[in-house]
């Protein structure tokens, strides 16, 4: 479980290692402060989702899942895509429901990064890769955890190398967008090295 | 017509969706290791995105504005499902190879983007012009990075040898390093620079002109 977790965070990270939330990690990383805030409902709304994903996927979605209802036959692994989608939109509107009525400061802070996630590669990718793998429950948990947790680290850490390049002299073409994918790079091969650390 | 056409060929390279509008740009990273799977990955992406702009244009008169993105995922969604079942029965170990990353063209953010910002306001010709302009576009960099990096890294092109590598008795170290994550991030940065290098008019603003200031100072 705790090779699980660190893996999960540090040798596939999900952006540096698996591309995944790209779009998002690009465009929301201006600033620390909000990327914090994104880091932070990635991480809540990747806890939930991977093992509720989970549980579908084992209880209804699996080959034989409906046999205790006599239809022995039915696979509808198929489906899991539409699934898994229906269930992120619906989890990222019950958190943001759930927030604005029990913590309001907390939600006019994330407010505007809840909508995002529901599109974001990370989240849907992190449930893709639970079925892939075959993750059993308490791992589908583990990992969804320790996957958002280095979405979260990747993207602060990011933030807070671009709020320095801003004042870099770089030639004129570089600025934005080439010069990000470049410290992406250099940062995807910085956490390449926790291949070689054994768990 | 012509107008169509021009917008057509625009989006090929001076409106292209991964380098100029960063859309779409996790697969285009994560596939790229070899060229066919970054081949197998564009024809999935063009397929999907000419047919759900195309069924999103006909249907926009009749899906409601409030439920509008629910409809254009869950259409998006059975088409991915469609070409995803078709992949594992005739390619099977390209769909292995591709693993989750074809199933992530449901979020890609270009597939839904030319859905809501094209073909929900325009009719099913340009629509699909559009579509396919994109998904053109966005075959055109998988490739320019699939060839590069296949070729650096194995000495192949689409499994036949271009470069004879050292190992066969050929002069050729292949660089490990391109089928690494990294090197998918330096090629498009790269690319992205030189793009912008030729059309000045494409570059961000610098917030802090260091060279004005030191001008003035």
């Amino acid at each position: 479980m705790t090779d699980l977790l660190v893996a999960s965070i540090f040798q596939e990270n999900l952006v540096l290692a698996y591309f995944l939330g790209i779009c998002t990690f690009l465009a929301v990383s201006e600033r620390v402060d909000t990327a914090v805030g994104l880091g932070i409902a990635i991480i809540a709304v990747q806890s939930i989702t991977v093992p509720v994903n989970a549980l579908i996927l084992n209880g209804a979605l699996v080959d034989g899942a409906w046999r205790w209802a006599g239809l022995p036959d039915v696979d509808l692994s198929h489906l899991r895509l539409i699934a898994f989608i229906g269930v992120i939109a619906a989890i990222v509107q019950i958190l943001e429901m759930t927030l604005e009525r029990f913590f309001p400061r907390l939600a006019t802070a994330l407010g505007s990064f809840l909508p995002l996630i529901t599109v974001n590669c990370a989240i849907l990718g992190g449930s893709l890769f639970m079925a892939e793998r075959q993750y059993s429950i308490p791992e589908a948990a583990v990992y969804g955890f320790g996957s958002g947790l280095g979405w979260a680290l990747a993207i602060i850490a990011f933030a807070a190398i671009r709020e320095r390049l801003r004042y870099s002299d770089m030639p004129r073409a570089m600025h934005g967008l080439a010069s990000a994918f470049l410290v992406t790079g250099l940062m995807s091969l910085g956490f390449a090295a926790f291949a070689r650390v054994p768990l | 017509m012509a107008k169509a056409l021009s917008q057509f060929t625009r989006q090929l390279v001076a409106q292209n969706p991964v380098t100029h509008q960063i859309l779409g740009v996790c697969s285009a990273l994560a596939v790229t290791t070899s060229l066919d799977t970054a081949l197998m990955m564009s024809a999935a992406l063009t397929a999907v995105i000419c047919l759900s702009s195309a069924i999103i244009s006909f249907l926009r008169h009749h899906i409601p504005q409030a439920i509008r993105l629910i409809v254009q995922i869950t259409i998006i969604a059975s088409l991915v499902i469609v070409i995803d079942e078709l992949m594992r029965a005739f390619a099977f170990e390209l769909s292995r190879a591709l693993s989750v990353y074809v199933g992530l063209i449901v979020t890609n953010c270009l597939v839904l983007g030319r859905a809501e910002a094209f073909a929900m306001r325009n009719p099913v010709a340009p629509s699909l012009l559009d579509a396919l302009g994109n998904g053109i576009g966005y075959s055109l960099i998988l490739i320019i990075v699939g060839s590069i990096r296949e070729l650096l890294g194995h000495g192949t092109l689409l499994g036949i040898t271009i470069l004879p590598i050292v190992a066969d008795g050929g002069w050729f170290q292949p660089l490990s390093f391109m089928q690494l994550a990294p090197a998918a991030f330096f090629i498009i940065g790269l690319m992205v620079w030189s793009i912008r290098s030729l059309d000045l008019s494409e570059a961000e603003i610098a917030e802090y002109d260091l060279q004005g200031e030191r001008s003035q100072g």
